[in-house]
């Protein structure tokens, strides 16, 4: 009788697992299947279409070069910029079934799943790999909990970054090619725009989207040292400061489209491309973007977002090496491969962003990319709460809560105290 | 002895996997979820973890987060039960009284049931786009088109709770209305012709035959249908998730807002807001049950 109950366990649990993957797997790895095959190196990514997917097979092509004895089996969960893999992700780690490793944002999402016990200290890897040496200090200190280290970054994007075309900024007589000296100047120049007839100048969407506003706004209002101080206690959420920004954060939104709530980033982007609106602030992976739509370098500029220049707001995408996961010696051989020089030149010129290690030759970069590089040698480095690396993600989750609230009914004093208590929660 | 067992052994062998399963699946788990609310488990950290009784739920009272997704479900219940009702009465009366192709009719109505939400949440969520005039697109274009401007609105993004609700509720109606047709529509096929007959003989009105003879012998049809869409309406995740994305404040209701809870391993947390749920579908569907077991005992 017992082994007939838990073979009907077994099965409705095979069901059950059979019906995640497929709701998103376009490469079925069978997730956390049996460890028949001890060479197996299941890795997961939310890494399924686009740049994001062609950076993750050029990894992958140096990891079958470099680790000949393993076999990768790919893992990737779609959708949702990664909150349904996580969803997976976590019930795996529950289970106690997890894979032989799994990308995570750098910094302090990563609290999570060090807080449960969930992910190992990499810190010996850097010395035997020479990633201490090889990553800028000041990345290393930005990894560092408690002295320890528990990820390795595959690379870098920059999240305070705006896109501009210079066409339609040109019907308001301003130069496309220099960013305004600060908000308030970006105000009156997205004022200009609107008496020159665009109606929505500001193209924004939803979710992360209007954070990452958010985030740009207190930056340039509160300067790096303040803005790295909300994240980690030290600014108070309740300022003056921190009101007066939010509050050009609200005449932020009035220039901007009134579908932000039922789009997503590349529709705001293609809003900027076809002339409706004279910006958008978005991520770095825009330029992929871009590329891959095969957008002319011309049609569009860049700057740092108005009044962030010379700080750089840093995302990482990371692995980890999971507690009790199948295959650590594999697992290994393929953080190897993400620190290694080949490895993030494989990955990161597909992918549109930068590698982390700062020996990197910019000359096998696009254009973009080797602007970005130059930043991020020279650049203040700041931590980006809407990617995971100034919060957790409860506290992002407050905070796009009460974000998405603002935008429907704009009450500065109510988003204020919400995302202070948002920071209150771990 | 003997003779007992054989009376009633194979039918308690025929039903055993059936409870064995139930037990653990439903009811084990249920206890499991109900445990687990009563402890301070916060974090997906394994290991004991402290009883501290009923903390979570008056947490969850005083949370303007949790009340918000309480109210947004109740306005979506009424909107869309009203709604799937009326519009299902509608169309059953509409195919009762006999159109040629009736067939036809019926499976277009009844097609939205065979779309799973999510997919029908993709495209309601392009259709309730809240770009109005020149820029208009989805339902508001159309309006634009067919030169309806005053019906053109934000949808879900402005205006009240009512206008937010009422929008996520309309794919919601679209998709089983149809369905709430079908059960009407056999309900009207069940009563026998003789009534209609002895009530036309009698000289009632077209009107007087379907308010005193037919829709009285619909009553329990109308009852299922109210139990069958008010726990539908509880457990609307993926339509709102597709339409809203996750972490949208004004259409929150308690199912994403567990799911929210869940991705970041606050499991006390989403355990108690899924007994809350649970205790809201027994108020619900409790009732129901001790009228239908009174009526059966009465026959």
């Amino acid at each position: 009788m017992r082994g007939g109950l838990s073979k009907t366990l077994a099965l409705v649990g095979a069901a059950g697992l059979l019906a995640v993957s497929a709701c998103g797997n376009s490469d079925d790895g069978g997730g956390s299947g049996d460890a028949a095959a001890s060479k197996d190196v299941t890795v997961f990514t939310w890494w399924a279409d686009g740049g994001e997917k062609a950076g993750l097979d050029g990894m992958v092509s140096v990891f079958n070069t470099e680790c000949k004895d393993y076999k990768f089996v790919n893992s990737a969960v779609a959708g949702g910029a990664g909150s349904n893999a996580k969803q997976v992700l976590a019930n795996d780690l529950q289970a106690g079934k997890p894979p032989s490793t799994f990308q995570a944002h750098a910094g302090a999402e990563l609290r999570d799943y060090i807080n449960a016990g969930q992910v190992d200290d990499v810190s010996g890897l850097y010395k035997e790999f020479g990633l201490d040496k090889a990553f800028p200090q000041n990345l290393i200190d930005n990894l560092t909990v408690d002295g320890k280290i528990y990820s390795i970054p595959a690379n870098v994007h920059r999240a305070n970054v705006v896109w501009a075309n210079p066409t339609v900024l040109k019907k308001a007589s301003l130069d496309g090619t220099k960013a305004p000296a600060s908000i308030d100047a970006w105000i009156a120049d997205l004022t200009k725009l609107k008496a020159a007839g665009v109606t929505a100048p500001l193209a924004i969407s939803k979710g992360f989207a209007q954070e990452m506003l958010v985030e740009a706004v207190l930056l340039a209002e509160l300067g790096p040292d303040k803005f790295i101080g909300l994240w980690d206690g030290k600014t108070d959420w309740a300022g003056g400061d921190v009101t007066a920004a939010l509050n050009k954060y609200k005449t932020l939104l009035t220039f901007t489209n009134s579908d932000r709530e039922a789009i997503d980033w590349p529709d705001a982007l293609g809003y900027v491309n076809s002339g409706k609106a004279g910006y958008t602030l978005m991520g770095d992976w825009v330029a992929a973007q871009q590329l891959a739509d095969k957008v002319p370098d011309t049609a569009y500029t860049y700057w740092p977002s108005p009044g962030t220049a010379g700080n750089f707001q840093y995302l990482a995408d990371s692995f980890t090496l999971p507690t009790n996961g199948q295959n650590p010696e594999g697992a290994k051989c393929w953080l190897k491969v993400t620190g290694s020089a080949d490895g993030q030149k494989a990955f990161n010129t597909k992918k549109g962003s930068i590698p982390a290690r700062s020996d990197a030759n910019p000359a096998d970069y696009p254009k973009y990319q080797q602007v970005a590089m130059a930043d991020w040698k020279k650049d203040k480095i700041v931590p980006s709460c809407a990617h995971g690396a100034a919060c957790t993600l409860g506290q992002n989750n407050d905070i796009l809560s009460a974000i998405s609230q603002f935008s429907g009914s704009p009450d500065v004093a109510k988003l204020q105290s919400a995302l202070g208590a948002a920071m209150k929660t771990s | 002895m003997h003779g007992r067992i054989r009376t009633w052994g194979p039918g308690a062998l025929v039903l055993l996997p059936t409870v064995l399963l139930l037990g653990y699946f439903v009811y084990g788990l249920i206890a499991w979820s109900f445990n687990t609310s009563l402890t301070d488990r916060h974090t997906a950290r394994k290991g004991p973890a402290n009883y501290v009784g009923f903390e979570n739920y008056g947490n969850l009272f005083t949370e303007e987060r949790f009340l918000n997704s309480l109210k947004n479900l109740g306005v979506l219940t009424v909107a869309f039960i009203v709604g799937t009702l009326i519009f299902g009465l509608l169309w059953a009366l509409l195919l009762e009284k006999g159109v040629p192709g009736e067939s036809v009719f019926r499976s277009i109505y009844l097609f939205p049931m065979a779309i799973s939400m999510i997919a029908s949440g993709v495209v309601w969520g392009w259709l309730l786009n809240p770009s109005q005039g020149e820029d208009a697109r989805g339902l508001n274009r159309l309006f634009e088109i067919l030169h309806l401007g005053f019906l053109e609105n934000a949808w879900w993004t402005a205006g009240s709770r009512w206008t937010t609700m009422l929008s996520i509720a309309l794919p919601a109606i679209w998709q089983l209305s149809g369905y709430i047709m079908a059960l009407f529509l056999a309900g009207f096929r069940g009563i026998p012709p003789e009534l209609r007959e002895a009530a036309r003989v009698d000289g009632a009105s077209e009107f007087k035959l379907y308010r005193h003879v037919l829709f009285p012998q619909l009553s329990p049809i109308a009852l299922s249908a109210l139990i069958i869409l008010g726990h539908m309406s509880l457990k609307l995740f993926d339509l709102i998730y597709a339409i809203t994305g996750p972490n949208q404040f004004r259409t929150e209701v308690p199912a994403v807002y567990m799911w929210n809870t869940l991705l970041r391993s606050d499991q006390a947390k989403a355990a108690a807001i899924a007994i809350v749920m649970l205790a809201v579908v027994a108020v619900l569907v409790i009732p129901y049950v001790a009228y239908t077991v009174r009526q059966e005992s009465k026959e």
